[in-house]
């Protein structure tokens, strides 16, 4: 470490630095915007630019009262909305990682014929867009399967709960994990996995005392991934919220909120910022993790 | 009546009416307890029954429809459960094939509906078909139609043919309402010459929806240089879209949208709302602005507008609308829209409810919340209170001819897709009128 | 006016209740099934763990990615040559209209500029950065900043640049956003800015760089850590400049990562689609392939026109896939 410190030192370069941080302020400047646009009065948002408040700041928290607590007869306040995002997100993050974290582990170290086909099909439906699939899987949580008159999947009855969310979200975020959490799985020492063997335990046991405690750095890295994607997904919980605002994600409710009128600019600004607060909470309290699954996930040194 | 003309029309009760909807929570409650059920008597037997309605109106607007109900609810036991998005064009499709089809639709637009037919979309009951052939004329009936069977219920409706204005600028400018084309042609040349203000503002600008004023500017004005047989047959596609009869209509918009003296950067009209262009109307910018009746309401509550009578020339802010002129002063063609209810269940108390609505007396109640009308032969105009909407029922009901917007009628490819891209094009790229047209009829569905 | 939302009769907690409730009982039956499946499993025999394992481990996630990607991918491909109504088949008409009609030739065009532009600058940026905060005092909060569009949905990300590509036509009226503002501030006049092609495209992918760059700088951030001290300060004990070090020796020591970043990038951008239908709903020339794919099939309802842009898309996707699988194979090889 001090090592590393020193060489700090001597690479530290000042333009560099400096260059550094001035893309950073650049790359803060439209946010900024948006966070003082919401401090400012309805007025002042629609006749002057958000830069005009430092000569006339005028400070207000109407707005976020307002689009927080005041619903109206056909919506719900944004409050009802957020407690939603929760509810839709800790599950499609749970899930998927899961599932993934199982298929990788076979994928990486069981034996059998075709398992590099199966993983480069897994890999390569990355691709798939989320539009085609919206059909397709709309009929099955409303109708279920039925393949020449057989019932193979019943008709579940899960329309309007969040369930569908879920499901779809964990199939959408299962390719990717599958394939980071794989590269990340193959790279565990095959003489650790083989001693255990030797131990004599079983494929399950492996999992729980071997498997499970290493990949935590990757589990984590991959969870804030897919956490910021499942919160700022706006077209799986418009589709699969089964139309009904009681199970909407807050990303659902902005969007309705965008462009409605120049009136609504200085809700709008509130709302999106307060869908904003989570995931910046999210990334800069875990990014250490982050940072150190990625490292592990997808580098090869 | 794209999404974005719901959501606007959603809008436009704010205005005079907001203080209402809030003011009258209050006495639903306790009129509720002194409601007569009697009334209600035909609809029974479907307590505890919900009857999800999905539609692209909002609110304020959707705070006046749930308040028209409040009775029914009480007295049927149906809970209606009113579903307000704007992306309901986007939406319904995936919900229908999905399986997971509302219990009624409202449709912004006859065009969407027809894709509908046969693919889910319940035939009206007698009753209900009953209802409509004794409230609504035969055009209005014929809109819900869908080859021969008759599926949705008119139900508010909207004037186009109108050009805000404000009534103090015009009186001080000593500029006079214009009765005929020439006329109207006379004043924009004379309030340009005068270079006080500039004679017209003009936005197309309305997000994914971008484009639709120009559709309705092309519309009203195939109203009034071809004759209604041309304009069905353009709509239904029995002539071209590049048409001469069609040309000419497009030429003639051009003729002010196009042109630089009368509003001022046309480029811009692309990326300038239709909220904002009618803005200028308000705070003086332009002299004149065309749009629907429901641009009122917006700029009451947006812009400090006050709607006001013609003759009111006095009041600061006030506005108001005239007619967009004709041929000739006794040719008064009008452009409407509307929407309709259509069913995807026939279950009983859906049906009670489609029903309901088209009743005179469901529709006189409604419109004496304020901010809205319909075609239904039992409203009584004197529950419609605004000076522009009284204006509005008026045209509809004297009008010499009155035409369906017709890109609401067009298959959805063109009327919510090509023609809304092209007229787009036509000012922010300056496209030619040829170009635009071949462009349209190109992309006309084959069958 | 807190009351006055009583919508179906319900305040919002009679919504968030319930709506915690099913939270927790998913969660708590999905953790019920795993555990119990695997106390099962692992007293099971050696037998029969040697097919539960499959079962339990391979089947779940084959299971829904059959059912939930590759059928409907399939699906797809059918109705690509079908009509509108997916009634009648029609050869490859949708895609002879894709190809021949001039707007849609714009979209593929566009589309082509995005993958290009945002996978490129956006990798290339993220390097730099990473590269110049490596060694850098602080670089935590330097990184944050660059990292936090990647936070913010692209909803948000609309209403943020709404604040800076916003044009007034009157010049008599205060400018809202603060590109025109700077461009006055500057004596020039401003253009119409989403509105002239092709600089509202490249505008447009702006956005979608700003958001990108923080995803790049930190994986590639992450990966120069792992590059050894030892080896830079030999370069610089043999007197390599730091232009010649990152080019002889981190470049090359992370090139596998940039691989994956570029990859990454690239799908994201070809599938990108909020940002254009937010901005400039596809107007002006800047609709691209997601985007169109998504007009077609649930606004002019065209299933068939629909469908082929998806496998266009699709096929576009094709050779970056390859690449990466065989990438894949490679490394496979020398392990």
């Amino acid at each position: 470490m001090s090592a590393r410190k020193k060489a700090k030192d001597i690479f530290s370069s000042p333009i560099a630095s400096a260059t550094a941080i001035l893309i950073a302020i650049l790359w803060t400047i439209p946010t900024f915007g948006l966070l003082v646009s919401s401090f400012r009065p309805q007025i002042d948002i629609n006749h002057s630019g958000w830069w005009m408040f430092f000569t006339k700041p005028n400070v207000t928290l109407e707005n976020y009262a307002s689009v927080l607590f005041e619903g109206s007869t056909t919506n719900p306040p944004l409050a009802q909305f957020f407690v939603n995002s929760f509810a839709v997100t800790i599950p499609a993050v749970v899930f998927p990682i899961t599932l993934a974290l199982f298929a990788a582990y076979a994928l990486a170290w069981f034996e059998f014929k075709g398992k590099d086909t199966i993983f480069f099909i897994i890999f390569g439906l990355q691709i798939v867009p989320i539009q085609l699939t919206l059909i397709p899987l709309l009929q099955l949580f409303s109708k279920g399967l039925v393949l020449g008159g057989v019932t193979i999947i019943p008709n579940l009855h899960i329309t309007g709960t969040f369930l569908p969310i879920w499901i779809a979200h964990t199939i959408f975020g299962l390719p990717l994990a599958v394939f980071l959490l794989h590269n990340f799985l193959s790279q565990i020492p095959r003489e650790l996995i083989e001693a255990a063997r030797v131990d004599g335990a079983g494929w399950f046991t492996l999992f729980t005392k071997i498997i499970l405690p290493l990949s935590v750095p990757a589990i984590a890295s991959f969870s804030i991934f897919q956490f910021l994607w499942v919160w700022n997904d706006l077209l799986v919980g418009l589709t699969f919220g089964g139309g009904v605002k009681e199970v909407a994600p807050m990303t659902v409710r902005i969007a309705e909120m965008v462009g409605t009128r120049g009136s609504g600019w200085e809700l709008l600004t509130a709302g999106a910022f307060v869908s904003m607060i989570v995931p910046l909470i999210v990334f800069f309290s875990l990014q250490r993790f982050f940072v150190r699954g990625l490292l592990a996930g997808s580098v090869k040194g | 009546m794209k999404s974005t003309k719901g959501r606007v029309f959603a809008v436009a009760a704010t205005a005079a009416v907001a203080a209402l909807v809030f003011a009258g929570c209050a006495p639903a409650a306790t009129d509720g307890t002194t409601v007569n059920c009697d009334d209600y008597s035909k609809y029974k037997g479907h307590e505890g029954t919900e009857v999800e309605v999905y539609t692209t109106i909002i609110d304020p607007e959707a705070a006046l429809f749930k308040q028209s109900f409040a009775d029914f609810e009480k007295c049927t036991g149906i809970t209606i459960n009113w579903n307000g998005t704007q992306e309901f064009e986007a939406q319904i499709p995936v919900r229908v094939e999905g399986g997971t089809a509302p219990d009624l639709a409202i449709f912004p637009q006859p065009g969407l509906l027809a894709k509908f037919a046969g693919k889910g979309l319940v035939e009206a009951s007698a009753d209900v078909t009953a209802s409509v052939d004794a409230n609504y004329s035969a055009d209005w009936k014929n809109y819900g139609t869908v080859d021969g069977k008759f599926y949705a219920a008119p139900l508010g409706a909207n004037v186009k043919s109108f050009v805000w204005y404000s009534p103090k600028v015009f009186k001080d400018n000593g500029y006079t309402v214009p009765t005929t084309w020439d006329e109207l042609i006379t004043l924009s040349d004379k309030i340009a010459a005068d270079g006080k203000i500039q004679p017209w503002c003009v936005g197309f600008g309305s997000g994914e929806a971008t484009g639709w004023v120009g559709t309705d500017w092309m519309e009203d004005i195939m109203l009034r240089t071809a004759s209604p047989e041309t304009y069905d047959a353009w709509v239904t596609h029995k002539i071209k879209f590049n048409d001469p009869a069609v040309a000419k209509a497009i030429a003639q918009a051009g003729s002010i949208i196009k042109n630089p003296k009368y509003v001022g950067d046309v480029k811009s009209i692309a990326t300038t709302t239709f909220q904002a262009a009618g803005a200028g109307v308000v705070d003086g910018t332009c002299a004149m602005h065309r749009q629907a009746s429901f641009l009122g309401g917006i700029l009451a509550s947006d812009n400090g507008a006050k709607i006001v009578d013609p003759t009111d020339t006095t009041t600061e802010n006030g506005i108001s609308v005239f007619y967009f002129p004709g041929a000739s002063a006794d040719n008064k063609p009008a452009l409407g829209g509307g929407e309709f209810v259509g069913a995807f269940s026939d279950r009983p108390e859906v049906q009670a409810v489609q029903l309901y609505l088209t009743t005179p007396e469901w529709n006189n109640k409604k419109a004496k919340l304020g901010g809205w009308f319909s075609a239904n032969k039992g409203l009584d105009e004197a529950n419609v209170a605004d000076p522009v909407n009284k204006v509005a029922v008026q045209i509809l009901k004297n009008a010499t001819t009155f035409r369906f917007d017709g890109s609401d009628t067009m298959p959805a490819a063109v009327g919510a897709g090509s023609f809304w891209k092209e007229m787009t094009a036509w000012v922010a790229e300056n496209k030619s009128d040829k170009a635009v047209l071949d462009a349209i009829e190109k992309s006309w569905p084959k069958k | 006016m807190t009351e006055s939302y009583l919508a179906f009769g319900k305040t919002p907690w009679d919504t968030i209740g319930p709506n915690l409730l099913q939270l927790v009982l998913g969660l708590v039956a999905f953790a019920a099934i795993v555990y119990i499946c695997f106390l099962l499993a692992s007293r099971a025999s050696v037998k029969a763990q040697d097919w539960l394992k499959y079962l339990i481990f391979l089947v779940p996630a084959s299971l829904l990615l059959l059912i939930g990607l590759v059928y409907p991918t399939i699906r797809t491909l059918i109705m690509a040559f079908m009509d509108s109504d997916s009634q009648q088949f029609v050869g490859f008409d949708n895609f002879a209209w894709a190809f021949t009609m001039p707007e849609i030739l714009t979209v593929l065009r566009n589309t082509a500029i995005w993958v290009l532009l945002v996978p490129l600058f956006a990798t290339a940026l993220g390097l730099a950065i990473a590269y110049m905060t490596d060694r850098m005092k602080r670089a935590a909060v330097v990184t944050s900043l660059i990292f936090m569009p990647m936070a913010i949905s692209f909803v948000g990300a609309g209403v943020i640049w709404k604040f800076v590509y916003d044009y007034q036509p009157n010049k008599f009226k205060p400018d809202i956003g603060l590109l025109s503002a700077i461009t006055k501030a500057l004596g020039m006049t401003p253009p119409n800015w989403l509105l002239e092609a092709p600089v509202n495209t490249l505008l447009l992918i702006v956005v979608m760089i700003w958001i990108q760059t923080g995803f790049a700088m930190v994986v590639l951030g992450a990966a120069m850590k792992n590059v050894p001290d030892e080896v830079v300060e030999a370069a610089m004990l043999d007197g390599a400049k730091p232009w010649a070090r990152f080019i002889r020796i981190t470049l090359p020591m992370i090139r596998s990562t940039i691989v994956v970043v570029l990859t990454t990038t690239m799908i994201g951008t070809l599938k990108v689609f909020d940002i254009v239908r937010t901005m400039t709903g596809g107007n002006f020339s800047t609709s691209v392939i997601a985007n169109e794919m998504y007009s077609q099939s649930f606004r002019a309802m065209d299933y068939g026109h629909g469908s082929a842009l998806a496998i266009i898309l699709f096929v576009g996707c094709l050779p970056i896939i390859a690449y990466n699988i065989r990438q894949l194979r490679l490394e496979r090889t020398e392990r």
